[in-house]
Protein backbone atom coordinates (compact mmCIF):
# COMPACT_ATOMS: atom_id res chain seq x y z
CA UNK A 1 0.00 0.00 0.00
CA UNK A 2 0.99 3.62 -0.34
CA UNK A 3 2.07 5.49 2.78
CA UNK A 4 2.55 9.11 3.75
CA UNK A 5 5.90 9.05 5.52
CA UNK A 6 6.97 12.68 5.79
CA UNK A 7 5.60 16.19 5.80
CA UNK A 8 7.27 19.45 5.02
CA UNK A 9 6.20 23.06 5.32
CA UNK A 10 7.76 26.10 3.74
CA UNK A 11 6.96 29.65 2.73
CA UNK A 12 6.69 30.16 -1.04
CA UNK A 13 7.87 33.75 -1.52
CA UNK A 14 8.07 34.79 -5.21
CA UNK A 15 11.26 36.84 -4.74
CA UNK A 16 12.96 33.66 -3.49
CA UNK A 17 12.26 32.06 -6.85
CA UNK A 18 13.57 35.09 -8.71
CA UNK A 19 16.71 35.07 -6.55
CA UNK A 20 17.38 31.41 -7.39
CA UNK A 21 16.66 31.96 -11.08
CA UNK A 22 19.04 34.94 -11.25
CA UNK A 23 21.84 33.20 -9.33
CA UNK A 24 21.79 35.64 -6.40
CA UNK A 25 21.34 33.24 -3.47
CA UNK A 26 24.79 34.08 -2.05
CA UNK A 27 24.15 37.82 -1.79
CA UNK A 28 24.31 39.02 1.84
CA UNK A 29 20.58 39.77 2.07
CA UNK A 30 19.57 36.31 0.83
CA UNK A 31 22.35 34.01 2.05
CA UNK A 32 20.96 33.42 5.58
CA UNK A 33 17.63 32.37 4.09
CA UNK A 34 19.11 29.90 1.62
CA UNK A 35 21.57 28.54 4.21
CA UNK A 36 18.49 27.57 6.21
CA UNK A 37 17.47 25.13 3.48
CA UNK A 38 20.85 23.37 3.11
CA UNK A 39 19.95 20.70 5.68
CA UNK A 40 16.72 20.00 3.84
CA UNK A 41 18.35 19.81 0.41
CA UNK A 42 20.81 17.20 1.69
CA UNK A 43 18.00 15.29 3.42
CA UNK A 44 15.81 15.47 0.31
CA UNK A 45 18.56 13.93 -1.85
CA UNK A 46 18.59 10.86 0.41
CA UNK A 47 14.81 10.72 0.82
CA UNK A 48 13.25 11.07 -2.60
CA UNK A 49 9.57 10.08 -2.48
CA UNK A 50 7.60 8.57 -5.33
CA UNK A 51 5.04 11.34 -5.07
CA UNK A 52 4.70 14.70 -3.32
CA UNK A 53 1.19 15.90 -2.59
CA UNK A 54 1.90 19.61 -2.72
CA UNK A 55 -0.60 21.86 -0.97
CA UNK A 56 -0.29 25.44 -2.13
CA UNK A 57 -2.34 28.37 -3.27
CA UNK A 58 -2.60 29.77 -6.74
CA UNK A 59 -1.86 33.51 -6.93
CA UNK A 60 -4.21 34.54 -9.71
CA UNK A 61 -2.36 32.41 -12.26
CA UNK A 62 -4.40 29.28 -13.00
CA UNK A 63 -7.60 30.73 -11.54
CA UNK A 64 -8.95 33.95 -12.94
CA UNK A 65 -11.54 36.01 -11.03
CA UNK A 66 -14.13 33.96 -12.94
CA UNK A 67 -13.46 30.76 -10.99
CA UNK A 68 -12.75 30.31 -7.27
CA UNK A 69 -12.47 26.62 -6.31
CA UNK A 70 -11.92 26.01 -2.60
CA UNK A 71 -9.91 22.80 -3.13
CA UNK A 72 -8.58 21.90 -6.61
CA UNK A 73 -6.69 18.65 -7.19
CA UNK A 74 -4.23 18.40 -10.10
CA UNK A 75 -4.99 15.22 -12.05
CA UNK A 76 -2.99 15.94 -15.22
CA UNK A 77 0.15 14.24 -16.62
CA UNK A 78 2.13 17.42 -16.12
CA UNK A 79 1.87 21.02 -14.96
CA UNK A 80 3.76 23.79 -16.79
CA UNK A 81 5.10 26.85 -14.92
CA UNK A 82 2.85 29.92 -15.30
CA UNK A 83 3.79 33.35 -16.64
CA UNK A 84 3.00 35.58 -13.67
CA UNK A 85 3.88 38.78 -15.47
CA UNK A 86 7.68 38.43 -15.58
CA UNK A 87 7.65 35.44 -17.99
CA UNK A 88 7.47 31.81 -16.76
CA UNK A 89 10.13 30.71 -14.26
CA UNK A 90 12.95 28.75 -15.95
CA UNK A 91 12.15 25.54 -14.08
CA UNK A 92 11.24 22.08 -15.39
CA UNK A 93 7.66 21.17 -16.14
CA UNK A 94 6.22 19.48 -13.04
CA UNK A 95 5.36 15.81 -13.70
CA UNK A 96 2.02 14.69 -12.31
CA UNK A 97 0.90 11.34 -10.97
CA UNK A 98 -2.51 10.81 -12.57
CA UNK A 99 -3.17 7.29 -11.27
CA UNK A 100 -2.83 8.28 -7.61
CA UNK A 101 -4.59 11.58 -8.30
CA UNK A 102 -7.59 9.73 -9.75
CA UNK A 103 -7.61 7.45 -6.72
CA UNK A 104 -7.48 10.45 -4.38
CA UNK A 105 -10.26 12.21 -6.28
CA UNK A 106 -12.52 9.21 -5.88
CA UNK A 107 -11.63 8.56 -2.26
CA UNK A 108 -11.89 12.17 -1.12
CA UNK A 109 -15.15 12.95 -2.89
CA UNK A 110 -16.76 9.79 -1.51
CA UNK A 111 -15.38 10.90 1.87
CA UNK A 112 -17.50 14.07 1.34
CA UNK A 113 -14.77 16.52 0.30
CA UNK A 114 -16.20 18.10 -2.85
CA UNK A 115 -13.02 18.76 -4.81
CA UNK A 116 -12.59 20.53 -8.11
CA UNK A 117 -10.54 18.34 -10.47
CA UNK A 118 -7.96 19.95 -12.76
CA UNK A 119 -6.92 18.16 -15.96
CA UNK A 120 -5.02 21.15 -17.29
CA UNK A 121 -3.34 23.61 -14.97
CA UNK A 122 -0.37 25.93 -14.90
CA UNK A 123 1.44 26.20 -11.58
CA UNK A 124 2.90 29.41 -10.17
CA UNK A 125 5.47 30.34 -7.54
CA UNK A 126 3.25 28.88 -4.83
CA UNK A 127 4.23 25.44 -6.08
CA UNK A 128 7.51 25.94 -7.92
CA UNK A 129 9.37 27.97 -5.25
CA UNK A 130 9.06 25.16 -2.67
CA UNK A 131 10.27 22.69 -5.36
CA UNK A 132 13.33 24.87 -6.01
CA UNK A 133 14.07 25.31 -2.29
CA UNK A 134 14.03 21.57 -1.68
CA UNK A 135 15.40 20.16 -4.96
CA UNK A 136 17.56 23.02 -6.26
CA UNK A 137 17.90 23.53 -10.00
CA UNK A 138 17.79 20.07 -11.64
CA UNK A 139 17.10 19.50 -15.34
CA UNK A 140 14.09 17.41 -14.35
CA UNK A 141 12.34 17.21 -10.96
CA UNK A 142 13.26 14.03 -9.08
CA UNK A 143 9.69 13.21 -7.99
CA UNK A 144 6.16 13.31 -9.33
CA UNK A 145 3.76 15.83 -7.82
CA UNK A 146 0.03 16.01 -7.18
CA UNK A 147 -0.83 19.69 -6.74
CA UNK A 148 -3.62 20.56 -4.32
CA UNK A 149 -4.56 24.22 -4.76
CA UNK A 150 -6.44 25.82 -1.86
CA UNK A 151 -8.31 29.11 -2.08
CA UNK A 152 -6.78 31.46 0.47
CA UNK A 153 -7.27 34.53 -1.72
CA UNK A 154 -11.01 35.16 -1.57
CA UNK A 155 -12.78 35.10 1.80
CA UNK A 156 -13.90 32.86 3.23
CA UNK A 157 -11.12 30.39 2.60
CA UNK A 158 -11.69 26.92 4.07
CA UNK A 159 -11.49 26.81 7.88
CA UNK A 160 -8.42 25.42 9.57
CA UNK A 161 -10.59 22.61 10.86
CA UNK A 162 -11.76 21.69 7.37
CA UNK A 163 -8.16 21.70 6.17
CA UNK A 164 -7.09 19.45 9.03
CA UNK A 165 -9.93 17.03 8.26
CA UNK A 166 -9.01 17.01 4.57
CA UNK A 167 -5.46 16.06 5.53
CA UNK A 168 -6.78 13.16 7.60
CA UNK A 169 -8.92 12.04 4.65
CA UNK A 170 -5.91 12.24 2.32
CA UNK A 171 -4.03 9.89 4.64
CA UNK A 172 -6.90 7.38 4.60
CA UNK A 173 -7.19 7.57 0.80
CA UNK A 174 -3.45 7.15 0.22
CA UNK A 175 -3.41 4.05 2.45
CA UNK A 176 -6.12 2.48 0.26
CA UNK A 177 -3.89 2.71 -2.84
CA UNK A 178 -2.57 -0.75 -3.73
CA UNK A 179 0.82 0.13 -5.12
CA UNK A 180 3.73 0.50 -2.70
CA UNK A 181 4.50 4.18 -2.84
CA UNK A 182 6.39 6.50 -0.54
CA UNK A 183 4.36 9.71 -0.42
CA UNK A 184 5.38 13.03 1.10
CA UNK A 185 2.99 15.89 1.74
CA UNK A 186 3.99 19.54 1.76
CA UNK A 187 2.05 22.46 3.18
CA UNK A 188 3.25 25.78 1.83
CA UNK A 189 2.71 29.49 2.36
CA UNK A 190 3.03 31.73 5.42
CA UNK A 191 4.20 32.52 7.89
CA UNK A 192 3.13 35.93 9.19
CA UNK A 193 2.96 38.53 6.44
CA UNK A 194 0.72 41.18 4.96
CA UNK A 195 1.06 42.47 1.41
CA UNK A 196 -1.65 45.13 1.38
CA UNK A 197 -2.67 48.42 2.90
CA UNK A 198 -1.04 50.63 5.53
CA UNK A 199 -0.49 47.54 7.73
CA UNK A 200 1.77 45.88 5.10
CA UNK A 201 5.00 44.48 6.47
CA UNK A 202 3.25 43.01 9.52
CA UNK A 203 5.31 40.23 11.16
CA UNK A 204 4.59 38.38 14.42
CA UNK A 205 7.58 36.25 15.37
CA UNK A 206 6.40 34.90 18.76
CA UNK A 207 3.09 33.88 17.22
CA UNK A 208 4.84 32.10 14.33
CA UNK A 209 7.01 30.05 16.70
CA UNK A 210 3.97 29.11 18.77
CA UNK A 211 2.13 28.11 15.59
CA UNK A 212 4.91 25.68 14.63
CA UNK A 213 4.96 24.18 18.14
CA UNK A 214 1.20 23.72 18.21
CA UNK A 215 1.12 22.33 14.67
CA UNK A 216 3.44 19.54 15.72
CA UNK A 217 2.13 18.80 19.21
CA UNK A 218 -1.54 19.75 19.24
CA UNK A 219 -2.85 20.22 15.72
CA UNK A 220 -6.47 19.35 16.52
CA UNK A 221 -6.66 22.26 18.93
CA UNK A 222 -4.78 24.57 16.56
CA UNK A 223 -7.29 23.67 13.85
CA UNK A 224 -9.98 25.46 15.87
CA UNK A 225 -8.37 28.85 15.29
CA UNK A 226 -10.66 31.27 13.43
CA UNK A 227 -9.80 33.25 10.31
CA UNK A 228 -10.11 36.51 12.23
CA UNK A 229 -7.31 35.42 14.56
CA UNK A 230 -5.05 34.47 11.66
CA UNK A 231 -5.50 37.90 10.10
CA UNK A 232 -5.18 39.72 13.44
CA UNK A 233 -2.07 37.85 14.58
CA UNK A 234 -0.36 36.74 11.34
CA UNK A 235 -1.37 39.43 8.84
CA UNK A 236 -3.81 39.29 5.94
CA UNK A 237 -1.69 36.84 3.94
CA UNK A 238 -0.83 34.80 7.06
CA UNK A 239 -4.15 33.08 6.39
CA UNK A 240 -2.12 30.81 4.07
CA UNK A 241 -1.12 28.90 7.19
CA UNK A 242 -4.42 27.00 7.13
CA UNK A 243 -2.73 24.97 4.37
CA UNK A 244 -0.13 23.69 6.82
CA UNK A 245 -2.97 21.96 8.67
CA UNK A 246 -3.72 19.82 5.60
CA UNK A 247 -0.14 18.59 5.72
CA UNK A 248 -0.35 17.95 9.45
CA UNK A 249 -3.68 16.11 9.25
CA UNK A 250 -2.14 13.78 6.67
CA UNK A 251 0.75 12.80 8.96
CA UNK A 252 -1.45 11.01 11.48
CA UNK A 253 -1.72 11.66 15.22
CA UNK A 254 1.99 11.94 16.00
CA UNK A 255 4.75 13.70 14.13
CA UNK A 256 8.43 13.98 14.90
CA UNK A 257 10.26 17.22 14.11
CA UNK A 258 13.36 16.50 12.03
CA UNK A 259 14.25 20.07 11.17
CA UNK A 260 13.08 23.64 11.75
CA UNK A 261 14.13 26.95 10.25
CA UNK A 262 12.74 30.44 10.75
CA UNK A 263 13.98 33.68 9.27
CA UNK A 264 12.81 37.28 8.87
CA UNK A 265 12.62 38.69 6.28
CA UNK A 266 12.17 37.02 2.98
CA UNK A 267 11.06 40.09 1.09
CA UNK A 268 7.82 40.97 3.00
CA UNK A 269 7.44 37.66 4.77
CA UNK A 270 8.47 35.60 7.79
CA UNK A 271 9.97 32.41 6.40
CA UNK A 272 9.01 29.25 8.27
CA UNK A 273 10.13 25.76 7.37
CA UNK A 274 9.62 22.36 9.00
CA UNK A 275 10.50 18.80 8.05
CA UNK A 276 8.40 16.26 9.93
CA UNK A 277 8.21 12.48 10.06
CA UNK A 278 4.97 10.63 10.53
CA UNK A 279 5.21 8.47 13.66
CA UNK A 280 3.14 5.37 13.04
CA UNK A 281 0.97 4.31 15.94
CA UNK A 282 -0.53 0.82 16.29
CA UNK A 283 -4.13 0.67 15.12
CA UNK B 1 -24.70 43.63 13.71
CA UNK B 2 -21.34 41.96 13.26
CA UNK B 3 -20.93 39.21 10.73
CA UNK B 4 -18.03 37.08 9.50
CA UNK B 5 -17.18 39.80 6.98
CA UNK B 6 -17.59 42.91 9.13
CA UNK B 7 -15.47 41.51 11.96
CA UNK B 8 -12.41 41.98 9.78
CA UNK B 9 -13.09 45.73 9.64
CA UNK B 10 -11.74 45.93 13.19
CA UNK B 11 -8.25 45.11 11.91
CA UNK B 12 -6.43 48.36 11.11
CA UNK B 13 -5.12 49.08 7.61
CA UNK B 14 -6.52 45.89 6.11
CA UNK B 15 -9.14 44.94 3.50
CA UNK B 16 -9.88 41.24 3.20
CA UNK B 17 -11.04 40.22 -0.27
CA UNK B 18 -14.63 39.17 0.35
CA UNK B 19 -17.10 37.79 -2.17
CA UNK B 20 -18.74 41.23 -2.49
CA UNK B 21 -15.37 42.94 -3.08
CA UNK B 22 -14.61 40.24 -5.65
CA UNK B 23 -17.79 41.23 -7.48
CA UNK B 24 -17.00 44.96 -7.30
CA UNK B 25 -13.43 44.41 -8.48
CA UNK B 26 -14.18 41.80 -11.13
CA UNK B 27 -13.31 43.88 -14.20
CA UNK B 28 -10.24 45.38 -12.52
CA UNK B 29 -8.92 41.96 -11.59
CA UNK B 30 -9.69 40.57 -15.06
CA UNK B 31 -7.72 43.46 -16.57
CA UNK B 32 -4.79 42.41 -14.37
CA UNK B 33 -5.06 38.84 -15.66
CA UNK B 34 -4.82 40.12 -19.23
CA UNK B 35 -1.28 41.28 -18.38
CA UNK B 36 -0.14 37.67 -18.06
CA UNK B 37 0.37 37.72 -21.84
CA UNK B 38 3.50 39.42 -23.16
CA UNK B 39 1.66 40.92 -26.13
CA UNK B 40 -0.88 42.56 -23.81
CA UNK B 41 1.85 43.90 -21.55
CA UNK B 42 3.49 45.54 -24.56
CA UNK B 43 0.20 47.01 -25.73
CA UNK B 44 -0.58 48.34 -22.24
CA UNK B 45 2.86 49.92 -21.90
CA UNK B 46 2.53 51.54 -25.32
CA UNK B 47 -0.66 53.36 -24.29
CA UNK B 48 -2.15 52.71 -20.87
CA UNK B 49 -5.25 54.85 -21.19
CA UNK B 50 -6.11 53.44 -24.61
CA UNK B 51 -5.62 49.86 -23.40
CA UNK B 52 -7.95 50.45 -20.44
CA UNK B 53 -10.60 52.13 -22.59
CA UNK B 54 -10.46 49.63 -25.43
CA UNK B 55 -10.11 46.31 -23.60
CA UNK B 56 -11.75 46.67 -20.18
CA UNK B 57 -15.12 47.47 -18.66
CA UNK B 58 -13.65 49.02 -15.53
CA UNK B 59 -15.20 52.07 -13.89
CA UNK B 60 -13.52 55.40 -14.47
CA UNK B 61 -12.45 55.45 -10.82
CA UNK B 62 -10.79 52.04 -11.19
CA UNK B 63 -9.04 53.14 -14.39
CA UNK B 64 -7.71 56.26 -12.69
CA UNK B 65 -6.41 54.25 -9.73
CA UNK B 66 -4.53 51.99 -12.17
CA UNK B 67 -3.07 54.95 -14.05
CA UNK B 68 -2.03 56.50 -10.70
CA UNK B 69 -0.63 53.16 -9.46
CA UNK B 70 -2.59 53.86 -6.29
CA UNK B 71 -2.67 50.33 -4.86
CA UNK B 72 -4.61 51.24 -1.72
CA UNK B 73 -7.29 52.78 -3.92
CA UNK B 74 -7.32 49.77 -6.23
CA UNK B 75 -7.86 47.52 -3.19
CA UNK B 76 -10.67 49.79 -1.96
CA UNK B 77 -12.28 49.38 -5.39
CA UNK B 78 -12.20 45.58 -5.28
CA UNK B 79 -8.68 44.79 -6.42
CA UNK B 80 -6.80 41.93 -4.79
CA UNK B 81 -3.03 42.00 -4.39
CA UNK B 82 -2.27 38.79 -6.31
CA UNK B 83 -4.20 40.12 -9.28
CA UNK B 84 -2.71 43.61 -8.90
CA UNK B 85 0.74 41.99 -8.88
CA UNK B 86 0.41 41.62 -12.66
CA UNK B 87 0.45 45.43 -12.90
CA UNK B 88 3.60 45.94 -10.88
CA UNK B 89 5.23 42.94 -12.59
CA UNK B 90 4.56 44.71 -15.88
CA UNK B 91 6.24 47.79 -14.37
CA UNK B 92 9.23 45.61 -13.46
CA UNK B 93 8.68 46.08 -9.72
CA UNK B 94 8.98 43.45 -6.99
CA UNK B 95 6.33 42.78 -4.36
CA UNK B 96 8.46 44.64 -1.82
CA UNK B 97 8.75 47.73 -4.00
CA UNK B 98 5.03 47.81 -4.80
CA UNK B 99 3.82 46.88 -1.33
CA UNK B 100 5.89 49.62 0.29
CA UNK B 101 3.91 52.24 -1.67
CA UNK B 102 0.79 51.33 0.33
CA UNK B 103 2.43 52.12 3.67
CA UNK B 104 3.43 55.72 3.01
CA UNK B 105 7.06 54.78 3.70
CA UNK B 106 9.89 55.23 1.21
CA UNK B 107 10.96 51.83 -0.13
CA UNK B 108 14.37 51.85 1.58
CA UNK B 109 12.78 52.69 4.92
CA UNK B 110 10.20 49.94 4.42
CA UNK B 111 12.91 47.42 3.53
CA UNK B 112 14.91 48.45 6.59
CA UNK B 113 11.82 47.87 8.74
CA UNK B 114 11.55 44.35 7.29
CA UNK B 115 15.24 43.62 7.87
CA UNK B 116 14.78 44.80 11.47
CA UNK B 117 12.08 42.17 12.01
CA UNK B 118 9.04 43.63 10.25
CA UNK B 119 6.16 45.80 11.41
CA UNK B 120 5.45 45.11 15.06
CA UNK B 121 1.93 43.82 15.82
CA UNK B 122 1.65 46.34 18.67
CA UNK B 123 -1.06 48.85 17.82
CA UNK B 124 -2.05 46.96 14.65
CA UNK B 125 -4.37 44.28 16.04
CA UNK B 126 -7.65 46.04 16.73
CA UNK B 127 -9.21 49.44 16.08
CA UNK B 128 -11.84 48.89 18.76
CA UNK B 129 -9.42 47.83 21.49
CA UNK B 130 -6.72 50.26 20.41
CA UNK B 131 -4.00 47.60 20.59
Amino acid sequence: MARITHGLTTSHIPAVGATIDHGKTQEPYWKPLFDGYEWTKAWAKENVPDVVILVYNDHASAFTPALVPTFALGCADEFPPADEGYGPRPVPVVPGRPDLAAHLAEGLILDEFDLTLMYEMQVDHGLTVPMSLVYGQPEAWPTTVIPLAVNVVQYPPPTGHRCFMLGQAIRRAVERFDENLNVHIWGTGGMSHQLQGPRAGFINQPWDHAFMDRLIKDPAELAQMQHLDYVREAGAEGIELVMWLIMRGALGPDAEELYRFYHVPGSNTAVGHLVLRSVETPA
Amino acid sequence: MTSYTTEFDDIPGTRVFTASRAKAGYELNQFCMSLMKEANRERFKAGERAYLDETTKMTEEQKQAVLDRDYNKMIDLGGQIYFLAKIFATDGLSYLQAVSTMTGMPVDEYQQMMISGGRSPEGWRSVKDGK
